[in-house]
């Protein structure tokens, strides 16, 4: 186990990725670094061999639709052996939100890109198996973009009809 | 051997003829499922060749509804996920809005935190073993697990005055103060439990059927625990020496003495007893939480993120400033995002924060960990028997509610 500060590792990655490590930060202890959504894969590979980051915790994204690139796609991983954590950025733009898939390197990012898929509509190129997990297969839309209304759903009870109403027309 | 003259038909995979293999539901109504799960086993025969989980049953859109809510009533969604231990869910809650505004909790919060949490991993633990034993044919060790993880239920209702949903934490400390004659109770609890699990103990660990049943079933190995992603007892008992309370220490946990199980074999058995194992060690910290509890207040003083006393509403302006911003509208968190997790009687549970400065989550992640166990089922099922799967399920110990959210 060799000898690592989260400053000398933002500037390992900075050395190594150059222009593509847009902006890094360390908030309330939790480093961050944003990179091109080009070089994801080749930074994952780097933290999984040279720098131990050996278990993936989550991977997710968040809708800020008045910015463009519209989502932010996260991955946070963890070295087991070292006790640190990064949290890997990158961004994704409207009408066609989509980023590498880091399964390849971390295997157990295949249900958190298939929900963050599912819920945020956000594609992960070359994920083996990238369809819905929580919501059914023929949902339409994603229920966790920020203009996805809550309760907006339309429910048929069992005396009833939709006739003449467009499910959109009710979703909002 | 003998060889014989006669020319014998051609045998070997080669020759067989093609056999299709048998797809099964599973679920989503099955009695070992807990929840509402359904997977999809792709048979050969007795041979389970490939499964499908498929998850969402139970979606209910908590991270959805979080982002409507101020962080303080946000609370009372967090222990309806993992409907098994809702402290230990209230507490990553808060954890993650007091790591993001920078709150300091009293001792006395904290040690009342780690012992409703000590006596929700004890309850959950206790469920399990009852449930997983009704799956693999231990009938009677249900009933006597219900009655044990009543006696943690009790305690909770005389705390919270609900039995599961306790929604006793608040950002910067808990609800209330222990009310009077509960720590006898909650002893009483601790000097019973021993000889309860004793019991349990001699029902399973060297029961001739369960030991087969368990044995060698499901194995996993280190390497692949690590890559699959799996957390909590399932991790542990591949022996990865990794428990959040120890690697991370929350609520004072490096101030109590405890150890934690680590298996070797990562098979059903092996995880069976980690959670035995666990449950004395939760003892153990619950015995000391309850000799060293601290004195004096149990919510911070911090009037911008927890409500006055109610004898002061009356007697200072401020308080009753404080008192109605705090209730109408919240208080606010700095832009940024953060990630707080704790040790559940599952695993890792993580909360993942995004704030955009307003009273209200922006965006809330929750990293569930019966969802990373649940992954590796695919893994785990591959060329077992269709019995087997049941008591890989049941070892995995998932709760779709926390998995579906």
């Amino acid at each position: 186990m060799s000898v690592k500060t989260t400053d000398t590792l933002v500037q390992r990655i900075g050395d190594r990725f150059k222009q593509a490590l847009q902006e890094s930060s360390d908030f309330r202890g939790d480093l961050s670094v944003v990179v091109e959504p080009a070089v994801v894969v080749d930074l994952a590979r780097y933290l999984k061999a040279d720098e131990g980051f050996d278990y993936l915790l989550y991977a997710t994204a968040v809708d800020w639709p008045a910015r463009d690139p519209r989502f932010t796609v996260v991955w946070e991983v963890r070295s087991l052996a070292d006790k640190t954590r990064i949290r890997i950025k990158t961004a994704a733009s409207m009408p066609d939100p989509h980023v590498p898939s880091l399964t390849s390197v971390w295997p157990a990012a295949n249900w958190h890109e298939r929900e963050t898929w599912d819920l945020l509509g956000i594609r992960f190129d070359s994920h083996p198996d990238l369809r819905r997990i929580l919501m059914p297969e023929t949902w339409e839309g994603f229920p966790l973009r920020k203009d996805y209304v809550s309760f907006g759903e339309p429910v048929i009870f069992s005396d009833q009809k939709l006739e003449g109403l467009e499910p959109d027309a009710i979703r909002g | 051997m003998v060889k014989s003259d006669v020319a014998q038909e051609p045998y070997g995979p080669e020759h067989e003829p093609e056999t299709e293999w048998m797809e099964l539901n599973m679920g989503p109504h099955h009695p070992s499922t807990h929840g509402v799960l359904r997977v999809r086993l792709k048979l050969d025969g007795e041979i389970v060749r490939d499964a499908d989980a498929d998850i969402g049953y139970l979606h209910t859109g908590f991270e959805k509804s979080f982002e409507d809510k101020t962080y303080t009533q946000g609370i009372t969604f967090s222990d309806r996920m993992d409907y098994l231990a809702p402290p230990i869910n209230n507490v990553g809650f808060v954890s993650a809005v007091e790591k993001l505004i920078g709150v300091d909790v009293p001792p006395r919060a904290q040690a009342i935190r780690v012992i409703m949490m000590e006596l929700a991993r004890v309850s959950s633990h206790e469920l399990w073993l009852g449930t997983t034993g009704l799956d693999l044919g231990v009938y009677s060790g249900f009933f006597y697990a219900w009655r044990d993880r009543d006696l943690a239920l009790d305690l909770n209702e005389a705390y919270s005055g609900v039995r599961m949903m306790t929604s006793f934490t608040r950002v910067g400390g808990v609800a209330w103060d222990l009310p009077e004659g509960w720590l006898d109770q909650l002893q009483r609890f601790i000097d019973v439990m021993p000889g309860r699990i004793d019991d349990f103990e001699s029902m399973l660990t060297d029961n001739p059927i369960w030991r087969q049943r368990t044995e060698g079933v499901g194995v996993i190995s280190r390497e692949d625990a690590i890559e699959a992603g799996v957390t909590g007892p399932v991790l542990r008992a591949s022996g990865v020496d990794y428990d959040v309370r120890k690697a991370f220490p929350y609520c004072g946990y490096e101030q109590y003495d405890f150890e934690v199980p680590v298996g070797t074999n990562g098979d059903c058995y092996d995880r069976y007893r980690m959670r035995v194992a666990e449950m004395r060690q939760s003892l153990r910290i619950l015995q000391q939480a309850v000799d060293n509890l601290p004195d004096g207040p149990w919510l911070t003083a911090d009037r911008k993120v927890a409500l006055p006393p109610r004898a002061e509403l009356s007697k200072s302006m401020e308080a009753v400033i404080h008192h109605f911003r705090l209730v109408s509208e919240g208080f606010k968190g700095p832009v940024g995002d953060v990630y707080a997790f704790v040790e559940s009687p599952r695993g890792e549970l993580g909360f993942y924060l995004v704030s955009d400065g307003t009273n209200k989550p922006y965006r809330m992640k929750v990293r569930p960990p019966s969802f990373c166990n649940l992954q590796a089922l695919k893994k785990l099922v591959q060329g077992v028997l269709v019995a087997d799967v049941i008591a890989i399920m049941g070892s995995l110990d998932f709760i779709l509610g926390d998995c579906d959210r």
